[in-house]
């Protein structure tokens, strides 16, 4: 413990010596080499084949690849598929994507069953805090936007996607406003903005550090607003196809009685959000309970192809002590107003606002070379000095702005404002996952994906604020365009003639499946 | 990948006591984290795990204190002597359904979708149960005299994990109030940024066409 009040001691000494600096930003390849040096994504040993399926010969985490080739809680044998609950549009996952996909399909007129592993609203939406970004300040456009984002994600994104996601994104920003978000604004009545990382402007709307909270409370409220059944407490652990490459229905589990509903819908719209709670390599994590990838091996399954399924973001500010917040967000928008890095020696090391991929990675650059701080419990972090913020910007602005923060710290009577708190990566968001068109339809025809769950947008790593903006532009274009859909085609046949053959393929691979997928929770049970 | 997302950091262990059993637990450990430690095996009272949900409502007892507490489970620490108990969840909500295109005078309108919300006796009962420390009473009167303001102001860090409502002798819902009242602000109160309307018809005219078309034309060629 000495050691880190030292420590600390010369984050404070040095403060004002290095407050005004600006750290100069990496070249390209300066960045390439770190990011491949350091990032978690470029550790070969942590990667393993896919041997079955659409991406098969591909490569993701070998977490992920043991969701891929585990096998299904549900057999033909085991289950009459004579459908309990018919529908037009099934929504699976009610986070901010399936809350939007819901209100868009209940104003197309169709009909619509939410189903939903914990509460609805329960997800990683609720948790964000940062912002989303939009371009509407007259130096910024959305061409800018898409540059911004395209760059950050390595120029591998989808560009049909990103560009769609960048024009939305103003309009949606209304839509918002007229179901009741309140956005911060300004004296003038303009939208108060902030700058992220890797972005040329400042395009980031919020609200204090509570934007996910409240687009996720306006979101419920809307859908509680309307006549739309929810099943709560109800994960799907199987989706449906006609055997024709149609997707055609699911099957949810009530985890109440552990019985299965069977479920006939003319389309489905997956919005099972991210996958956190995996501990990919060992990393702590910043999502919320369910976040298990569960929409992956059930779409996969049925036939959807992924996609960058092997790049996930750790986000670098992960709360490293107290213990009991491990894994916990510290947000980038902290940084983006000043609070600046630094390592065990109070010395900074990286420009705060590079892209997340380059700050994480030059974080555990720091701390494998022995310039982080040790935690009583064994972790390794770097100070994140947040008392710089008021500095810069004036007393009182640090606690003003992330009243969260401060709150989430106080419980352990550290005062935000007054002391650097150690932070390391924190495994964050799914870059990748399933692939989709720009009505958000994957390659199952009739599976519609929005949000964290889909892949694309983002290439290989999402810029800041660019998530909440995804999830609530594709969650209304897949619940467009998967009532249009539902309109137009009759129910189709029940089968799992699709996990049939993902059987023979498996027995084919010489896969032996070593899980049950999905797996809805993380096993956090102490088995002593 | 069976174990606690926590690393367990001091050896010392002290008694709690769990929806009335107790168990030895070590220190440092939130509610939630202590149950998974004891064993439970949480499908109901987990959410977020970040303070942010309201799923993990629970009320509880300090040793030696008469008071009886409430707090979010995943943002509180077990200590020696407590006892808790994991009990709201699932709160039987009472949100009233409103159709913001039919209401007129939202102030008014508040009465008319929640009657009692005039009806504060002022204990503070709803303030106290708070675990956001919000000053729910004050809230609640400025929603019934129309400060909606001020009010939605209070109610931002609202996790609606509804601690407030059962406490309530009036039988107010002061968390649907809070939200409703924020709503309506956004809604009925707010102008529309002029920058943003400017932008969205600068992309309905199509402004930044030609710069799409030379931005997206090489990569079309590939
Ligand atoms: C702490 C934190 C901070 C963040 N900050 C920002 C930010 O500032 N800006 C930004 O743009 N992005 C941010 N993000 C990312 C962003 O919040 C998420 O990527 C986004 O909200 C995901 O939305 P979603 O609807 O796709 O998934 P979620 O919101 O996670 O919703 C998925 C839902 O599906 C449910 N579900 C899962 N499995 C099943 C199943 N088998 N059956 C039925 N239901 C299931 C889940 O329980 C959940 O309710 C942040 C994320 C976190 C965790
Ligand atoms: S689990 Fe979300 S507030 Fe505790």
């Amino acid at each position: 413990m000495d050691k880190i009040e030292e420590s600390k001691k010369r984050v404070q000494a040095l403060r004002a010596s290095r407050k005004d600096i600006k750290w100069p930003l990496l070249s390209e390849e300066e960045k390439h080499h770190l990011v491949h040096k350091y990032h978690p994504d470029y550790k070969k040993e942590a990667y393993g084949k896919i041997r079955i399926g659409p991406n098969q010969g591909e490569e993701t985490v070998r977490e992920v690849v043991k969701l891929l080739e585990g096998e299904s809680c549900i057999s033909s044998e085991s289950i009459s598929l004579t459908p309990q609950r018919q529908v037009d549009v099934l929504i699976i996952g009610g986070g901010g994507a399936g809350a939007t996909a819901a209100l868009s399909v209940k104003e197309s007129g169709a009909t619509v069953l939410v189903a939903t592993k914990l509460r609805l609203g329960d997800s990683n939406t609720v948790m964000a805090e940062g912002g989303m970004q939009v371009a509407v300040s007259p130096e910024d456009s959305p061409i800018q936007h898409f540059m911004d984002s395209l760059r950050g994600g390595h120029m591998e994104n989808d560009r049909t996607l990103l560009k769609t996601l960048v024009e939305s994104g103003p309009s949606i920003a209304k839509w918002l406003l007229d179901i009741g978000v309140l956005f911060d604004r300004e004296e003038d009545g303009n939208l108060s903005l902030r700058a992220g990382g890797g972005s040329s402007q400042a395009r980031l709307l919020r609200c204090k550090d509570y934007t996910g909270l409240e687009l996720m409370r306006v979101l419920k409220d809307a859908v509680l607003d309307e006549d739309i059944e929810i099943l709560e407490f109800s994960p799907v652990v199987e989706l449906l196809t006609d055997g024709e490459g149609n997707c055609s229905g699911a099957i949810l589990k009530n985890l109440d009685n552990n019985k299965y509903t069977v479920v006939q819908a003319k389309t489905v719209i997956l919005s099972t959000g991210g996958m956190g709670r995996l501990h990919i390599q060992g990393f702590p994590t910043s999502n919320h309970y369910g976040a298990t990838a569960d929409g992956l091996p059930l779409a996969y399954r049925a036939g959807a192809a992924l996609t960058l399924q092997d790049t996930f973001q750790y986000h670098p500010t992960g709360a490293v002590y107290p213990e009991a917040m491990s894994g916990i967000l510290v947000t980038e928008a902290i940084r983006s107003v000043g609070a600046q890095l630094v390592n065990g020696n109070g010395e900074r090391f990286i420009n705060e606002m590079e892209t997340r991929d380059a700050v994480a990675s030059a974080v555990i650059r720091e701390c494998q070379e022995g310039r982080g701080v040790e935690t009583p419990s064994g972790r390794r972090g770097v100070w994140l000095d947040m008392p710089l913020v008021d500095v810069l910007n004036g007393e009182g602005i640090l606690k003003d702005r992330f009243p969260n923060m401060d709150r989430q710290y106080s419980r352990y009577k550290i005062d935000i404002s007054k002391d650097p708190v150690l932070v390391y990566p924190t495994l964050h968001y799914q870059n990748g996952g399933i692939k989709i068109n720009a009505d958000g339809e994957s390659t199952l025809k009739g599976l519609f994906v929005a949000g964290e769950a889909s892949g694309g947008i983002h290439g290989r790593n999402r810029l800041m604020g660019n998530s909440l903006l995804d999830i609530i532009v594709y969650g209304k274009r897949a619940g467009r365009a998967a009532s249009l859909r539902a309109s137009e085609t009759k129910f189709r046949e029940l089968t799992l003639r699709h996990l049939e053959e993902y059987q023979s393929a498996q027995k084919e691979a010489g896969v032996v499946p070593q899980l049950v997928s999905p797996i809805l929770f993380p096993d956090y049970v102490n088995k002593d | 990948m069976s174990s606690l997302p926590v690393e367990i950091e001091s050896s010392q262990l002290i008694k709690v006591e769990i929806m009335g059993k107790v168990y030895e637990v070590p220190t440092g450990l939130t509610m939630l984290q202590a149950m998974w430690y004891t064993g439970y095996e949480l499908l109901r009272g987990a959410g977020c795990l970040g303070g942010i949900c309201g799923a993990c409502s629970t009320t509880y007892r300090t040793k030696g204190d008469i008071k009886i507490k409430t707090c979010l489970a995943c943002q509180t620490e077990v200590e020696d002597g407590m006892s808790f108990s994991l009990v709201y969840t699932y709160y039987p909500n009472r949100k009233i359904p409103y159709d913001f295109d039919a209401v007129e005078d939202p102030k008014q309108d508040l009465f008319r979708f929640y009657p009692e919300a005039s009806l504060c006796r002022n204990c503070d009962a709803c303030t106290e149960a708070c675990p956001k420390g919000i000053d729910v009473r004050t809230g609640v009167w400025e929603a019934a005299l129309g400060k909606f303001k001020d009010c939605s102001e209070k109610f931002l860090p609202c996790v609606m994990c509804s601690l407030c409502v059962p406490v309530c002798i009036a039988d107010i819902a002061p968390n649907q109030i809070g939200l409703y009242v924020r709503r309506s602000q956004g809604i009925f109160f707010n102008e529309r940024p002029p920058q943003l309307l400017t932008r969205i018809e600068e992309i309905k005219e199509g402004k930044f066409e030609s710069e799409w078309e030379s931005l997206l034309a090489p990569v079309q060629d590939v």
